[in-house]
Protein backbone atom coordinates (compact mmCIF):
# COMPACT_ATOMS: atom_id res chain seq x y z
CA UNK A 1 0.00 0.00 0.00
CA UNK A 2 1.90 3.18 -1.42
CA UNK A 3 0.79 6.41 -0.74
CA UNK A 4 1.70 9.67 -2.63
CA UNK A 5 0.32 12.89 -0.75
CA UNK A 6 0.51 16.06 -2.52
CA UNK A 7 1.29 19.11 -0.28
CA UNK A 8 1.05 22.78 -0.93
CA UNK A 9 2.49 25.13 1.17
CA UNK A 10 0.18 28.34 2.01
CA UNK A 11 0.24 31.72 4.08
CA UNK A 12 -0.95 30.85 7.21
CA UNK A 13 -4.63 31.44 7.16
CA UNK A 14 -4.06 34.05 9.93
CA UNK A 15 -2.43 36.18 7.85
CA UNK A 16 -2.73 39.68 6.78
CA UNK A 17 -2.74 39.84 2.88
CA UNK A 18 -0.83 42.62 1.15
CA UNK A 19 -0.64 42.81 -2.87
CA UNK A 20 2.57 42.97 -4.43
CA UNK A 21 4.61 45.82 -6.05
CA UNK A 22 3.38 43.92 -9.19
CA UNK A 23 -0.42 44.14 -8.31
CA UNK A 24 -0.60 40.32 -9.23
CA UNK A 25 0.53 38.78 -6.54
CA UNK A 26 1.12 39.24 -2.37
CA UNK A 27 3.76 41.04 -0.78
CA UNK A 28 5.37 37.54 0.71
CA UNK A 29 7.52 39.80 3.38
CA UNK A 30 6.50 38.79 7.10
CA UNK A 31 3.73 35.36 5.60
CA UNK A 32 4.58 32.86 7.44
CA UNK A 33 4.18 29.33 5.31
CA UNK A 34 2.28 26.48 6.46
CA UNK A 35 1.44 22.85 4.51
CA UNK A 36 -2.24 23.76 3.16
CA UNK A 37 -4.82 22.46 6.05
CA UNK A 38 -6.42 20.30 4.13
CA UNK A 39 -3.36 18.86 2.84
CA UNK A 40 -2.69 17.98 6.81
CA UNK A 41 -5.94 15.33 6.63
CA UNK A 42 -4.38 14.07 3.21
CA UNK A 43 -1.34 13.31 5.05
CA UNK A 44 -2.91 12.05 8.32
CA UNK A 45 -5.22 9.24 5.80
CA UNK A 46 -1.70 7.73 3.95
CA UNK A 47 -0.06 7.51 7.23
CA UNK A 48 -2.91 5.76 8.70
CA UNK A 49 -3.28 3.62 5.89
CA UNK A 50 0.36 2.86 5.85
CA UNK A 51 0.79 2.15 9.11
CA UNK A 52 -2.33 -0.37 9.20
CA UNK A 53 -1.39 -2.41 5.73
CA UNK A 54 2.41 -1.52 5.39
CA UNK A 55 4.16 0.43 2.48
CA UNK A 56 5.06 3.95 2.13
CA UNK A 57 4.37 7.70 2.54
CA UNK A 58 5.79 9.68 -0.19
CA UNK A 59 4.99 13.34 0.11
CA UNK A 60 5.34 15.32 -3.17
CA UNK A 61 5.61 19.20 -3.41
CA UNK A 62 5.99 21.78 -6.47
CA UNK A 63 7.16 25.33 -5.46
CA UNK A 64 9.98 27.33 -4.79
CA UNK A 65 13.17 26.67 -2.19
CA UNK A 66 10.45 27.70 0.74
CA UNK A 67 8.48 24.90 0.08
CA UNK A 68 10.82 22.67 1.43
CA UNK A 69 9.98 23.36 4.83
CA UNK A 70 6.22 21.41 3.71
CA UNK A 71 7.89 18.50 2.65
CA UNK A 72 10.00 18.46 6.12
CA UNK A 73 7.33 18.63 8.09
CA UNK A 74 5.32 16.27 6.16
CA UNK A 75 8.75 13.81 6.67
CA UNK A 76 8.08 15.02 10.39
CA UNK A 77 4.83 13.62 10.85
CA UNK A 78 5.68 10.09 9.54
CA UNK A 79 5.78 10.39 6.01
CA UNK A 80 9.22 8.11 4.27
CA UNK A 81 9.92 9.89 1.31
CA UNK A 82 9.78 13.75 0.03
CA UNK A 83 9.90 15.09 -3.33
CA UNK A 84 10.52 18.67 -4.45
CA UNK A 85 9.96 19.58 -7.76
CA UNK A 86 11.51 23.42 -7.77
CA UNK A 87 9.83 26.14 -9.92
CA UNK A 88 8.40 29.03 -9.61
CA UNK A 89 4.79 27.28 -8.51
CA UNK A 90 3.13 28.85 -11.98
CA UNK A 91 0.99 31.94 -11.27
CA UNK A 92 -1.23 31.80 -8.41
CA UNK A 93 -4.04 29.24 -9.65
CA UNK A 94 -2.58 27.65 -12.35
CA UNK A 95 -4.21 24.43 -11.34
CA UNK A 96 -3.67 22.81 -14.96
CA UNK A 97 0.10 23.85 -14.92
CA UNK A 98 0.63 22.01 -11.56
CA UNK A 99 -1.51 19.14 -12.33
CA UNK A 100 1.03 18.69 -15.60
CA UNK A 101 3.90 19.20 -13.32
CA UNK A 102 2.69 16.92 -10.53
CA UNK A 103 1.86 13.80 -12.92
CA UNK A 104 5.18 14.06 -14.53
CA UNK A 105 6.92 14.14 -11.39
CA UNK A 106 4.51 10.78 -10.72
CA UNK A 107 5.80 9.11 -13.65
CA UNK A 108 7.64 5.74 -12.75
CA UNK A 109 6.45 5.97 -9.52
CA UNK A 110 4.52 3.11 -7.39
CA UNK A 111 1.08 3.81 -5.64
CA UNK A 112 -2.08 2.66 -4.78
CA UNK A 113 -3.24 6.15 -3.53
CA UNK A 114 -2.71 9.44 -4.52
CA UNK A 115 -4.09 12.21 -1.98
CA UNK A 116 -4.74 15.33 -2.15
CA UNK A 117 -6.51 18.43 -0.16
CA UNK A 118 -9.73 19.43 -1.55
CA UNK A 119 -8.76 22.91 -1.51
CA UNK A 120 -5.39 24.21 -1.36
CA UNK A 121 -5.99 27.72 0.95
CA UNK A 122 -5.12 30.40 -1.11
CA UNK A 123 -5.51 29.43 -4.68
CA UNK A 124 -9.23 28.49 -3.26
CA UNK A 125 -9.60 26.29 -6.63
CA UNK A 126 -10.05 22.47 -5.77
CA UNK A 127 -9.02 21.57 -9.05
CA UNK A 128 -5.54 19.91 -8.90
CA UNK A 129 -6.91 16.81 -7.60
CA UNK A 130 -9.64 16.02 -10.34
CA UNK A 131 -6.92 17.67 -13.30
CA UNK A 132 -4.02 15.27 -12.01
CA UNK A 133 -6.39 12.49 -11.50
CA UNK A 134 -7.47 12.87 -15.19
CA UNK A 135 -3.76 13.09 -16.62
CA UNK A 136 -2.66 9.24 -14.55
CA UNK A 137 -5.57 8.41 -16.07
CA UNK A 138 -6.97 7.34 -12.47
CA UNK A 139 -10.30 7.58 -11.15
CA UNK A 140 -11.08 9.92 -8.58
CA UNK A 141 -13.14 10.84 -5.70
CA UNK A 142 -13.44 14.31 -4.46
CA UNK A 143 -14.64 16.03 -0.94
CA UNK A 144 -13.82 12.53 1.11
CA UNK A 145 -14.68 13.10 4.49
CA UNK A 146 -15.59 8.79 4.81
CA UNK A 147 -12.96 6.12 3.79
CA UNK A 148 -12.68 2.41 3.96
CA UNK A 149 -9.36 0.69 1.79
CA UNK A 150 -9.74 -2.53 0.61
CA UNK A 151 -7.87 -5.34 -1.33
CA UNK A 152 -7.99 -3.47 -4.81
CA UNK A 153 -10.73 -1.39 -4.18
CA UNK A 154 -12.04 1.50 -1.74
CA UNK A 155 -15.21 2.96 -0.43
CA UNK A 156 -15.34 6.35 0.09
CA UNK A 157 -18.34 8.80 1.43
CA UNK A 158 -18.41 12.16 -0.14
CA UNK A 159 -20.36 15.34 0.95
CA UNK A 160 -22.62 16.86 -1.08
CA UNK A 161 -25.86 19.30 -0.90
CA UNK A 162 -27.71 17.69 1.40
CA UNK A 163 -26.47 14.25 1.66
CA UNK A 164 -23.43 12.36 1.07
CA UNK A 165 -22.62 9.73 -1.86
CA UNK A 166 -21.96 6.65 -1.20
CA UNK A 167 -18.43 5.72 -3.79
CA UNK A 168 -16.59 2.77 -4.39
CA UNK A 169 -13.83 2.59 -6.92
CA UNK A 170 -10.81 0.53 -8.28
CA UNK A 171 -7.32 0.99 -7.13
CA UNK A 172 -4.99 3.17 -8.18
CA UNK A 173 -7.52 6.08 -7.65
CA UNK A 174 -7.06 9.92 -6.48
CA UNK A 175 -8.77 11.04 -3.54
CA UNK A 176 -9.32 15.13 -2.37
CA UNK A 177 -9.24 15.17 1.39
CA UNK A 178 -11.61 17.45 3.53
CA UNK A 179 -12.81 17.90 6.92
CA UNK A 180 -13.85 15.12 9.34
CA UNK A 181 -11.86 12.45 7.46
CA UNK A 182 -9.73 12.50 10.21
CA UNK A 183 -8.05 14.35 12.89
CA UNK A 184 -4.39 15.15 11.52
CA UNK A 185 -1.16 14.62 13.86
CA UNK A 186 1.48 17.15 15.15
CA UNK A 187 4.76 16.29 14.93
CA UNK A 188 6.98 15.33 17.73
CA UNK A 189 9.77 16.55 18.60
CA UNK A 190 12.05 13.46 17.60
CA UNK A 191 9.87 13.33 14.27
CA UNK A 192 10.96 17.21 13.72
CA UNK A 193 14.95 16.33 14.56
CA UNK A 194 15.00 12.51 12.31
CA UNK A 195 13.25 14.51 9.35
CA UNK A 196 16.33 16.86 9.51
CA UNK A 197 18.61 13.68 7.98
CA UNK A 198 15.95 12.66 5.68
CA UNK A 199 16.98 13.30 2.13
CA UNK A 200 14.68 15.13 -0.15
CA UNK A 201 14.78 14.33 -4.17
CA UNK A 202 15.07 17.60 -5.89
CA UNK A 203 13.71 17.85 -9.51
CA UNK A 204 14.12 20.97 -11.47
CA UNK A 205 10.94 22.03 -13.03
CA UNK A 206 11.80 22.49 -16.53
CA UNK A 207 13.73 18.89 -16.75
CA UNK A 208 10.40 17.94 -17.03
CA UNK A 209 9.95 19.29 -19.85
CA UNK A 210 7.47 22.35 -18.32
CA UNK A 211 7.81 25.74 -19.60
CA UNK A 212 6.15 27.42 -16.43
CA UNK A 213 5.45 30.53 -18.67
CA UNK A 214 4.38 29.40 -22.57
CA UNK A 215 2.48 26.49 -20.89
CA UNK A 216 0.19 28.78 -18.97
CA UNK A 217 -3.28 28.19 -19.30
CA UNK A 218 -4.36 30.84 -16.41
CA UNK A 219 -3.19 34.68 -16.46
CA UNK A 220 -3.93 37.05 -13.45
CA UNK A 221 -3.89 40.09 -14.65
CA UNK A 222 -4.59 42.13 -11.23
CA UNK A 223 -5.06 41.18 -7.94
CA UNK A 224 -6.71 43.12 -5.32
CA UNK A 225 -7.94 43.64 -1.66
CA UNK A 226 -11.88 44.10 -1.27
CA UNK A 227 -13.54 47.13 -1.32
CA UNK A 228 -14.20 48.60 1.86
CA UNK A 229 -17.53 47.79 3.28
CA UNK A 230 -19.66 50.86 4.29
CA UNK A 231 -20.19 50.96 7.29
CA UNK A 232 -23.40 49.27 8.69
CA UNK A 233 -26.16 50.18 10.61
CA UNK A 234 -25.31 49.18 14.37
CA UNK A 235 -28.04 49.41 17.07
CA UNK A 236 -26.96 49.87 20.90
CA UNK A 237 -29.16 46.82 22.44
CA UNK A 238 -28.02 46.51 25.61
CA UNK A 239 -30.43 48.41 27.68
CA UNK A 240 -33.85 47.93 25.39
CA UNK A 241 -33.52 44.23 23.26
CA UNK A 242 -36.72 44.13 22.18
CA UNK A 243 -36.66 47.98 21.30
CA UNK A 244 -33.44 46.84 19.14
CA UNK A 245 -34.71 44.03 17.88
CA UNK A 246 -38.21 45.59 16.38
CA UNK A 247 -35.63 48.11 14.99
CA UNK A 248 -33.87 45.95 13.03
CA UNK A 249 -36.33 43.78 11.47
CA UNK A 250 -38.09 46.54 10.37
CA UNK A 251 -34.47 47.76 8.97
CA UNK A 252 -34.02 44.52 7.27
CA UNK A 253 -38.26 44.95 5.59
CA UNK A 254 -38.12 48.32 4.67
CA UNK A 255 -34.91 48.73 4.08
CA UNK A 256 -32.70 46.61 3.24
CA UNK A 257 -35.90 44.44 1.70
CA UNK A 258 -34.32 41.05 2.98
CA UNK A 259 -37.36 39.52 4.67
CA UNK B 1 -16.46 35.34 -29.05
CA UNK B 2 -18.92 32.53 -30.07
CA UNK B 3 -21.02 29.78 -28.06
CA UNK B 4 -21.27 28.63 -24.43
CA UNK B 5 -21.64 25.29 -23.47
CA UNK B 6 -23.67 24.77 -19.67
CA UNK B 7 -23.54 22.01 -17.92
CA UNK B 8 -26.83 21.22 -16.12
CA UNK B 9 -27.08 19.67 -13.19
CA UNK B 10 -30.58 17.73 -11.81
CA UNK B 11 -31.11 15.50 -8.84
CA UNK B 12 -34.17 13.02 -9.68
CA UNK B 13 -34.84 14.57 -12.56
CA UNK B 14 -35.23 18.17 -11.15
CA UNK B 15 -32.97 20.72 -11.98
CA UNK B 16 -30.58 22.78 -9.78
CA UNK B 17 -31.20 26.28 -9.36
CA UNK B 18 -27.92 27.30 -9.60
CA UNK B 19 -27.57 25.44 -13.02
CA UNK B 20 -29.81 28.10 -14.50
CA UNK B 21 -27.94 30.92 -12.98
CA UNK B 22 -24.91 29.37 -15.00
CA UNK B 23 -27.28 29.48 -18.16
CA UNK B 24 -29.03 32.68 -17.75
CA UNK B 25 -25.19 34.39 -16.93
CA UNK B 26 -23.81 32.35 -20.25
CA UNK B 27 -26.98 34.01 -22.39
CA UNK B 28 -25.97 37.23 -21.28
CA UNK B 29 -22.64 36.50 -23.15
CA UNK B 30 -23.50 34.39 -25.70
CA UNK B 31 -26.60 36.05 -26.73
CA UNK B 32 -28.69 32.92 -28.92
CA UNK B 33 -25.51 30.49 -29.00
CA UNK B 34 -25.90 28.94 -26.12
CA UNK B 35 -26.25 25.23 -25.66
CA UNK B 36 -26.73 23.08 -22.43
CA UNK B 37 -25.46 19.44 -21.53
CA UNK B 38 -27.34 17.62 -19.14
CA UNK B 39 -26.47 13.57 -17.45
CA UNK B 40 -29.00 10.94 -16.10
CA UNK B 41 -31.55 8.44 -16.92
CA UNK B 42 -35.12 9.28 -17.44
CA UNK B 43 -34.29 13.19 -18.14
CA UNK B 44 -35.72 13.93 -20.86
CA UNK B 45 -38.44 15.93 -19.90
CA UNK B 46 -36.24 18.22 -17.85
CA UNK B 47 -34.35 19.40 -20.63
CA UNK B 48 -37.32 20.77 -22.53
CA UNK B 49 -37.81 23.17 -20.26
CA UNK B 50 -34.26 24.92 -20.22
CA UNK B 51 -34.79 27.19 -23.89
CA UNK B 52 -36.80 29.33 -21.24
CA UNK B 53 -33.56 30.43 -19.39
CA UNK B 54 -31.04 31.09 -22.43
CA UNK B 55 -30.82 27.52 -24.02
CA UNK B 56 -30.96 26.94 -27.89
CA UNK B 57 -29.53 23.32 -28.07
CA UNK B 58 -29.89 20.55 -25.22
CA UNK B 59 -27.22 17.75 -25.22
CA UNK B 60 -29.19 14.86 -23.23
CA UNK B 61 -27.08 12.21 -22.41
CA UNK B 62 -29.64 9.52 -20.72
CA UNK B 63 -28.47 5.88 -19.56
CA UNK B 64 -29.09 4.24 -16.39
CA UNK B 65 -25.42 4.10 -16.34
CA UNK B 66 -25.92 7.99 -15.31
CA UNK B 67 -28.57 7.85 -12.96
CA UNK B 68 -25.90 9.00 -10.35
CA UNK B 69 -23.41 11.47 -10.49
CA UNK B 70 -19.99 10.24 -11.66
CA UNK B 71 -16.90 12.32 -12.72
CA UNK B 72 -15.75 10.02 -15.36
CA UNK B 73 -19.44 9.27 -16.52
CA UNK B 74 -20.42 12.70 -16.64
CA UNK B 75 -17.26 14.19 -17.97
CA UNK B 76 -17.49 12.18 -20.72
CA UNK B 77 -21.26 13.21 -21.41
CA UNK B 78 -19.45 16.77 -21.51
CA UNK B 79 -16.68 15.70 -23.67
CA UNK B 80 -19.01 15.11 -26.13
CA UNK B 81 -21.05 17.93 -26.38
CA UNK B 82 -17.98 19.68 -26.68
CA UNK B 83 -17.08 17.88 -29.15
CA UNK B 84 -20.67 18.13 -30.62
CA UNK B 85 -20.96 22.21 -29.91
CA UNK B 86 -17.41 23.39 -30.24
CA UNK B 87 -17.87 26.24 -27.54
CA UNK B 88 -15.54 28.91 -26.70
CA UNK B 89 -16.56 28.57 -22.89
CA UNK B 90 -17.90 25.87 -20.98
CA UNK B 91 -19.88 26.75 -17.60
CA UNK B 92 -20.28 24.87 -14.72
CA UNK B 93 -22.04 25.94 -11.51
CA UNK B 94 -19.76 25.67 -8.49
CA UNK B 95 -21.78 23.37 -6.50
CA UNK B 96 -20.50 20.27 -5.14
CA UNK B 97 -20.90 18.21 -7.93
CA UNK B 98 -20.01 21.19 -10.26
CA UNK B 99 -16.80 21.85 -8.52
CA UNK B 100 -15.71 18.10 -8.63
CA UNK B 101 -16.31 17.87 -12.50
CA UNK B 102 -14.99 20.94 -13.85
CA UNK B 103 -11.43 20.77 -13.56
CA UNK B 104 -11.37 17.05 -14.42
CA UNK B 105 -13.29 18.13 -17.76
CA UNK B 106 -10.71 20.38 -18.37
CA UNK B 107 -7.83 17.96 -18.47
CA UNK B 108 -9.78 15.86 -20.73
CA UNK B 109 -10.08 18.78 -22.97
CA UNK B 110 -6.52 19.84 -22.14
CA UNK B 111 -7.07 23.19 -20.47
CA UNK B 112 -7.48 24.36 -17.02
CA UNK B 113 -9.94 26.32 -15.42
CA UNK B 114 -11.59 28.88 -13.66
CA UNK B 115 -12.90 28.33 -10.36
CA UNK B 116 -15.27 29.55 -7.95
CA UNK B 117 -15.92 33.21 -10.22
CA UNK B 118 -18.45 35.73 -8.68
CA UNK B 119 -18.25 37.99 -11.81
CA UNK B 120 -17.79 37.95 -15.51
CA UNK B 121 -16.88 40.51 -18.13
CA UNK B 122 -16.15 39.94 -22.17
CA UNK B 123 -12.67 41.35 -23.12
CA UNK B 124 -12.78 40.59 -26.80
CA UNK B 125 -13.17 36.82 -27.20
CA UNK B 126 -11.99 35.97 -23.78
CA UNK B 127 -13.99 36.03 -20.63
CA UNK B 128 -12.10 37.50 -18.04
CA UNK B 129 -13.33 36.68 -13.96
CA UNK B 130 -12.82 38.08 -10.79
CA UNK B 131 -12.60 35.60 -8.37
CA UNK B 132 -11.48 35.55 -4.59
CA UNK B 133 -8.30 33.98 -3.02
CA UNK B 134 -6.70 33.56 -0.14
CA UNK B 135 -10.50 33.12 1.59
CA UNK B 136 -11.64 36.15 0.07
CA UNK B 137 -9.04 38.49 1.85
CA UNK B 138 -8.01 39.27 -1.64
CA UNK B 139 -10.03 39.29 -5.07
CA UNK B 140 -8.01 38.13 -9.01
CA UNK B 141 -9.08 39.36 -12.40
CA UNK B 142 -8.47 36.65 -14.44
CA UNK B 143 -8.30 34.80 -17.43
CA UNK B 144 -7.33 31.88 -19.79
CA UNK B 145 -3.84 32.60 -21.27
CA UNK B 146 -5.40 32.67 -24.25
CA UNK B 147 -6.32 29.05 -24.27
CA UNK B 148 -9.85 27.88 -25.86
CA UNK B 149 -12.41 26.19 -24.49
CA UNK B 150 -12.17 28.70 -21.38
CA UNK B 151 -13.92 26.56 -18.46
CA UNK B 152 -15.61 28.24 -15.76
CA UNK B 153 -17.49 27.83 -12.85
CA UNK B 154 -19.98 30.33 -11.34
CA UNK B 155 -20.32 30.42 -7.27
CA UNK B 156 -23.99 29.89 -6.56
CA UNK B 157 -26.75 32.37 -5.44
CA UNK B 158 -23.98 35.03 -6.84
CA UNK B 159 -25.74 35.28 -10.64
CA UNK B 160 -29.33 35.90 -11.20
CA UNK B 161 -31.78 33.12 -12.93
CA UNK B 162 -33.47 34.67 -15.41
CA UNK B 163 -36.48 33.48 -17.62
CA UNK B 164 -36.68 35.10 -20.96
CA UNK B 165 -39.21 32.26 -23.01
CA UNK B 166 -37.64 30.40 -26.00
CA UNK B 167 -37.57 27.13 -26.51
CA UNK B 168 -34.07 24.31 -27.46
CA UNK B 169 -33.91 21.92 -29.54
CA UNK B 170 -32.94 18.46 -27.77
CA UNK B 171 -30.47 16.41 -29.14
CA UNK B 172 -29.39 12.66 -27.91
CA UNK B 173 -26.04 12.16 -27.24
CA UNK B 174 -25.02 8.88 -28.46
CA UNK B 175 -22.07 6.74 -28.46
CA UNK B 176 -20.81 7.51 -24.59
CA UNK B 177 -17.85 5.80 -24.26
CA UNK B 178 -18.80 5.00 -20.13
CA UNK B 179 -16.07 3.41 -18.44
CA UNK B 180 -16.70 4.42 -15.00
CA UNK B 181 -14.50 3.22 -12.42
CA UNK B 182 -15.53 5.18 -9.34
CA UNK B 183 -19.29 4.49 -9.17
CA UNK B 184 -21.57 6.69 -6.75
CA UNK B 185 -23.70 3.41 -5.25
CA UNK B 186 -26.03 5.43 -3.56
CA UNK B 187 -26.84 8.90 -2.58
CA UNK B 188 -28.05 9.21 1.64
CA UNK B 189 -30.02 11.99 2.28
CA UNK B 190 -28.49 13.52 5.18
CA UNK B 191 -30.31 16.52 5.40
CA UNK B 192 -33.53 15.11 7.17
CA UNK B 193 -35.70 16.95 4.80
CA UNK B 194 -34.05 20.19 6.13
CA UNK B 195 -32.92 23.24 3.72
CA UNK B 196 -29.18 22.82 3.17
CA UNK B 197 -27.37 25.82 3.90
CA UNK B 198 -25.62 26.01 0.60
CA UNK B 199 -28.99 26.28 -1.15
CA UNK B 200 -30.62 28.47 1.14
CA UNK B 201 -32.14 32.17 0.70
CA UNK B 202 -31.50 33.10 4.20
CA UNK B 203 -29.37 31.98 6.68
CA UNK B 204 -29.22 32.32 10.42
CA UNK B 205 -25.78 30.64 11.90
CA UNK B 206 -25.24 30.24 15.46
CA UNK B 207 -21.73 30.02 17.54
CA UNK B 208 -19.76 29.22 20.14
CA UNK B 209 -21.82 32.32 22.05
CA UNK B 210 -24.72 29.92 22.43
CA UNK B 211 -22.44 28.17 24.67
CA UNK B 212 -24.34 24.88 24.00
CA UNK B 213 -25.77 22.76 22.04
CA UNK B 214 -29.35 22.79 23.12
CA UNK B 215 -29.68 26.54 22.52
CA UNK B 216 -29.17 25.76 18.68
CA UNK B 217 -33.11 26.42 19.31
CA UNK B 218 -33.06 29.55 19.20
CA UNK B 219 -31.82 30.02 16.26
CA UNK B 220 -33.60 27.65 14.64
CA UNK B 221 -36.37 29.56 15.39
CA UNK B 222 -35.65 32.46 14.02
CA UNK B 223 -34.37 30.52 10.76
CA UNK B 224 -38.04 28.75 10.66
CA UNK B 225 -39.95 32.16 11.29
CA UNK B 226 -37.61 33.71 7.97
CA UNK B 227 -37.93 30.10 6.08
CA UNK B 228 -34.16 29.78 6.14
CA UNK B 229 -31.83 27.47 7.13
CA UNK B 230 -29.32 27.03 10.13
CA UNK B 231 -25.69 27.96 9.80
CA UNK B 232 -22.81 27.20 12.66
CA UNK B 233 -19.44 28.30 12.84
CA UNK B 234 -16.54 26.10 13.26
CA UNK B 235 -16.37 26.16 17.35
CA UNK B 236 -19.95 25.00 17.62
CA UNK B 237 -19.12 22.44 15.04
CA UNK B 238 -15.97 21.28 17.17
CA UNK B 239 -18.04 21.52 20.59
CA UNK B 240 -20.06 18.84 19.05
CA UNK B 241 -23.37 21.08 19.17
CA UNK B 242 -24.28 20.48 15.52
CA UNK B 243 -23.08 18.43 12.43
CA UNK B 244 -20.04 19.45 10.19
CA UNK B 245 -23.02 19.48 7.16
CA UNK B 246 -24.44 23.06 8.95
CA UNK B 247 -20.42 24.67 9.14
CA UNK B 248 -20.07 27.84 7.13
CA UNK B 249 -16.42 28.90 6.14
CA UNK B 250 -13.24 27.89 4.50
CA UNK B 251 -13.45 24.06 6.03
CA UNK B 252 -17.37 24.14 5.50
CA UNK B 253 -19.52 25.69 2.95
CA UNK B 254 -19.65 28.28 1.24
CA UNK B 255 -22.73 30.77 1.28
CA UNK B 256 -24.15 33.41 -0.60
CA UNK B 257 -27.71 33.96 0.85
CA UNK B 258 -29.98 36.90 0.32
CA UNK B 259 -29.91 37.48 4.04
CA UNK B 260 -27.15 36.13 6.32
CA UNK B 261 -27.56 36.10 10.33
CA UNK B 262 -24.69 35.63 12.65
CA UNK B 263 -25.41 35.18 16.39
CA UNK B 264 -22.46 34.76 18.96
CA UNK B 265 -19.98 34.66 16.04
CA UNK B 266 -16.79 36.48 16.38
CA UNK B 267 -16.34 36.94 12.75
CA UNK B 268 -12.65 35.10 11.92
CA UNK B 269 -10.88 35.49 8.57
CA UNK B 270 -12.28 31.40 7.91
CA UNK B 271 -15.51 32.01 8.99
CA UNK B 272 -15.87 35.07 6.93
CA UNK B 273 -14.64 33.08 3.54
CA UNK B 274 -17.32 30.95 3.83
CA UNK B 275 -20.31 34.09 3.98
CA UNK B 276 -18.88 37.65 2.73
CA UNK B 277 -20.28 37.38 -0.58
CA UNK B 278 -23.63 37.38 1.18
CA UNK B 279 -26.33 39.97 0.07
CA UNK B 280 -27.34 41.28 3.65
CA UNK B 281 -24.71 40.61 6.58
CA UNK B 282 -27.18 41.24 10.33
CA UNK B 283 -24.39 40.32 13.72
CA UNK B 284 -25.81 39.76 16.74
CA UNK B 285 -23.04 40.19 19.13
CA UNK B 286 -22.64 41.60 23.06
CA UNK B 287 -18.85 42.28 21.97
CA UNK B 288 -19.22 46.12 20.07
CA UNK B 289 -15.55 44.96 19.04
CA UNK B 290 -16.04 41.69 17.46
CA UNK B 291 -14.71 41.50 14.18
CA UNK B 292 -18.10 40.44 12.50
CA UNK B 293 -19.47 43.89 13.16
CA UNK B 294 -16.86 45.20 10.37
CA UNK B 295 -18.46 43.49 7.46
CA UNK B 296 -21.91 43.92 8.89
CA UNK B 297 -24.37 45.66 7.09
CA UNK B 298 -26.71 45.32 10.45
CA UNK B 299 -26.18 44.49 13.58
CA UNK B 300 -27.10 44.73 17.34
CA UNK B 301 -24.89 44.77 20.34
CA UNK B 302 -26.39 43.06 22.90
CA UNK B 303 -27.04 39.24 24.56
CA UNK B 304 -28.50 37.12 21.60
CA UNK B 305 -30.59 35.15 24.05
CA UNK B 306 -32.37 38.85 24.73
CA UNK B 307 -32.32 39.81 21.00
CA UNK B 308 -33.45 36.65 19.15
CA UNK B 309 -36.63 35.65 20.64
CA UNK B 310 -38.19 39.05 20.34
CA UNK B 311 -36.98 39.33 16.34
CA UNK B 312 -38.69 36.10 15.86
CA UNK B 313 -42.41 37.61 17.13
CA UNK B 314 -41.37 40.95 15.08
CA UNK B 315 -40.69 38.68 11.99
CA UNK B 316 -44.22 36.35 12.81
CA UNK B 317 -46.12 39.67 12.81
CA UNK B 318 -45.27 40.51 9.55
CA UNK B 319 -46.49 36.98 8.58
CA UNK B 320 -49.33 37.22 10.39
C1 LIG C 1 -7.52 26.16 8.97
C2 LIG C 1 -8.69 26.70 9.70
C3 LIG C 1 -9.96 26.55 9.11
C4 LIG C 1 -11.09 27.06 9.76
N1 LIG C 1 -12.31 26.92 9.16
C5 LIG C 1 -13.39 27.50 9.74
C6 LIG C 1 -14.69 27.44 9.12
O1 LIG C 1 -14.88 26.82 8.06
N2 LIG C 1 -15.73 28.05 9.73
C7 LIG C 1 -15.59 28.72 10.92
O2 LIG C 1 -16.58 29.27 11.42
N3 LIG C 1 -14.39 28.78 11.54
C8 LIG C 1 -13.30 28.17 10.99
N4 LIG C 1 -12.10 28.19 11.65
C9 LIG C 1 -12.09 28.65 13.06
C10 LIG C 1 -12.05 30.15 13.26
O3 LIG C 1 -10.71 30.57 13.27
C11 LIG C 1 -12.69 30.52 14.61
O4 LIG C 1 -12.02 29.84 15.64
C12 LIG C 1 -14.18 30.20 14.71
O5 LIG C 1 -14.86 30.68 13.57
C13 LIG C 1 -14.74 30.82 15.97
O6 LIG C 1 -16.09 30.47 16.13
P1 LIG C 1 -17.07 31.43 16.94
O7 LIG C 1 -17.11 32.74 16.30
O8 LIG C 1 -18.34 30.68 17.09
O9 LIG C 1 -16.39 31.47 18.39
P2 LIG C 1 -15.66 32.66 19.12
O10 LIG C 1 -14.58 33.22 18.30
O11 LIG C 1 -15.34 32.16 20.47
O12 LIG C 1 -16.77 33.79 19.22
C14 LIG C 1 -17.91 33.72 20.01
C15 LIG C 1 -18.58 35.07 19.92
O13 LIG C 1 -19.81 35.02 20.60
C16 LIG C 1 -20.00 36.24 21.30
N5 LIG C 1 -20.93 35.95 22.39
C17 LIG C 1 -20.73 35.20 23.50
N6 LIG C 1 -21.84 35.13 24.24
C18 LIG C 1 -22.78 35.87 23.60
C19 LIG C 1 -24.14 36.20 23.89
N7 LIG C 1 -24.77 35.72 24.95
N8 LIG C 1 -24.78 37.01 23.01
C20 LIG C 1 -24.17 37.50 21.91
N9 LIG C 1 -22.89 37.22 21.61
C21 LIG C 1 -22.21 36.40 22.43
C22 LIG C 1 -18.63 36.65 21.74
O14 LIG C 1 -18.57 38.05 21.93
C23 LIG C 1 -17.77 36.20 20.55
O15 LIG C 1 -17.61 37.24 19.60
C24 LIG C 1 -10.96 27.69 11.03
C25 LIG C 1 -9.69 27.82 11.60
C26 LIG C 1 -8.57 27.34 10.95
C27 LIG C 1 -7.24 27.52 11.60
N1 LIG D 1 2.11 23.29 -6.01
C1 LIG D 1 1.56 22.14 -5.57
N2 LIG D 1 2.34 21.09 -5.24
C2 LIG D 1 1.80 19.91 -4.81
N3 LIG D 1 0.48 19.73 -4.64
C3 LIG D 1 -0.35 20.75 -4.94
C4 LIG D 1 0.14 22.00 -5.42
N4 LIG D 1 -0.92 22.82 -5.60
C5 LIG D 1 -2.02 22.11 -5.27
N5 LIG D 1 -1.68 20.87 -4.87
C6 LIG D 1 -2.61 19.80 -4.38
O1 LIG D 1 -3.90 20.04 -4.92
C7 LIG D 1 -4.83 20.35 -3.89
C8 LIG D 1 -5.83 21.34 -4.38
O2 LIG D 1 -5.23 22.57 -4.70
P1 LIG D 1 -5.99 23.72 -5.51
O3 LIG D 1 -6.53 23.11 -6.75
O4 LIG D 1 -4.97 24.79 -5.76
O5 LIG D 1 -7.11 24.20 -4.62
C9 LIG D 1 -3.97 20.79 -2.72
O6 LIG D 1 -4.66 20.59 -1.51
C10 LIG D 1 -2.76 19.88 -2.88
O7 LIG D 1 -3.03 18.58 -2.38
Amino acid sequence: MNCIVCVTSVPDTASVIKIGPDGKNIDETGIKWIVSPFDEYALEEALQLTEAKGGEVTAVTYGPARSEAALRDCLARGAQKAVHVIGGEATLGDSFTIAKVLAKALEGREYDLVLCGNMGVGTDCSQVGPMLAELLGIPHVGNVTKLEVGDGSLSAGRDVEGGQEQVESSMPALLTCQKGLNEPRYAALKGIMAAKRKPVEKIEVASLGIDEGADASYAVRSLELPPPKSEGTIIQGEDDPAGAAAQLVNLLRTEAKAI
Amino acid sequence: MAGILVFIEQRNAEIRKASLQALSEAARHAGGDVAAVIAGSGIGDAAAGLGAYGATKVFVADDPNLALYSAEGYGEAVAKAVEAAAPDAVFFSGTAMGRDLAPRVAAKLGVGALADVVALEKDGDQLVARRPVYSGKAFATADSAGSKPQVISLRPNVFAAEETGGSAEVVALDGLALSIRAVVKELVDTGGGELDVAEADVIVSGGRGLKGPENFAVVKELADALGGAVGASRAAVDAGWIPHKHQVGQTGKVVSPSLYIAAGISGAIQHLAGMSSSKVIVAVNKDPDAPIFKIADYGIVGDLFDVIPPMVEEVKKLAG
